[in-house]
């Protein structure tokens, strides 16, 4: 306990369980990272919109889920030399704007680098799925993307 | 294939240390010796409880200490009927607004051993303080009955 000339202080946590209702289109997207793959949704003008939204940015309403390949290309990315306890990885990794092969927009998520130095702009990647008995229909289920062999930038 | 997700959780959590301060920490101090102390403003005269080292109305530091009685009036009160996280109560059960003698703000706490049903504004309350002395609010386990005629009104209007 403090000293009795000093103030007293108590652990406080404040927490909201929010339970949250995702739509059709993101439901559809989480329903196939739970399968271990990965979909967009075809837009009105034809591109490939990932992760997929109902709407695209000029309000016309998206059509069909796209299957992706699980590779892509790391268009912008931010290192993460500390991480906290909620971060996706427990190591220094990058968080990173994916392209997906086949997909016109960039999803945002992690990339198990290790290092810094090995990241780059252009790096190719790949997802690298939870187990399959872990995956429950989250973006968690895309447990992170890891750098393709031979791109890693030494 | 999955059946389309309808829904997740997406918990928000603030993991905060609070750190009492310098006034409220003495309070608690109190609380650990069965003491309830508030502050004098000395500005208006009234009495703060839980003392924060300044009068709210006045905006002037408060350091005369002030020790109050563990008996109060009800100034107004609420009987709880619905289950709800982190309750660990049986219901219902009252929780009530206690002007203590001596101060001039009133503290939330919980009414025991007596009927909800006879629980009233005016009612003279006396705290029961848990076996455990502790600084916390917790030491006072609840308040019951002092067993005394109800206050008038007009004792604790400017209270409610």
């Amino acid at each position: 306990m403090a000293r009795d000339d000093e103030n007293l202080t108590a652990p406080y946590v404040l927490e909201y369980k929010y339970r949250r209702s995702c739509g059709p289109v993101v439901g559809r997207f989480l329903a196939a990272l739970k399968d271990g793959r990965l979909e967009g949704v075809r837009a009105a003008d034809g591109r490939v919109i990932v992760p997929p939204t109902e709407y695209d940015e000029h309000g016309e309403p998206t059509g069909e889920p796209v299957a992706l390949a699980p590779t892509g290309t790391v268009t912008a990315w931010s290192w993460v030399a500390a991480p906290r306890a909620n971060h996706p990885l427990a190591r220094p990794f990058a968080w990173a704007l994916v392209k997906l092969d086949g997909a016109d927009t960039a999803l945002l998520h992690a990339v198990d680098a290790v290092e810094e130095s090995r990241m780059k702009t252009g790096a190719r990647v790949r997802a690298r799925f939870a187990a399959a008995d872990e995956r429950v229909g989250h973006i968690r289920d895309l447990a992170c993307f890891e750098l393709l062999p031979g791109d890693a930038h030494e | 294939m999955s059946d389309a997700i309808k829904g997740f959780t997406a918990p928000v959590r603030l993991a905060y240390t609070v750190n009492a301060g310098r006034a409220a920490s003495r309070f608690l101090r109190g609380l650990a010796e069965r003491r309830i102390l508030g502050q004098r403003c000395p500005v208006c005269k009234k009495v703060n409880m839980p003392p924060r080292g300044a009068c709210p109305t006045c905006g002037v530091p408060t350091e005369e200490e002030v020790q109050l009685s563990e008996v109060g009036t009800v100034t107004t009160f609420c009987i709880i009927n619905i289950q709800f996280d982190a309750q660990a109560r049986e219901l219902p059960y009252a929780c009530a607004s206690i002007l203590l003698d001596g101060a001039d703000t009133t503290l939330f706490h919980l009414i025991q051993e007596v009927p909800v049903a006879e629980i009233r504004m005016g009612m003279r309350v006396r705290a029961v303080w848990d076996d455990e002395r502790r600084p916390s609010l917790d030491s006072i386990r609840h308040f019951r009955a002092a067993g005394e005629p109800d206050a008038p009104y007009d004792s604790y209007k400017e209270h409610l």
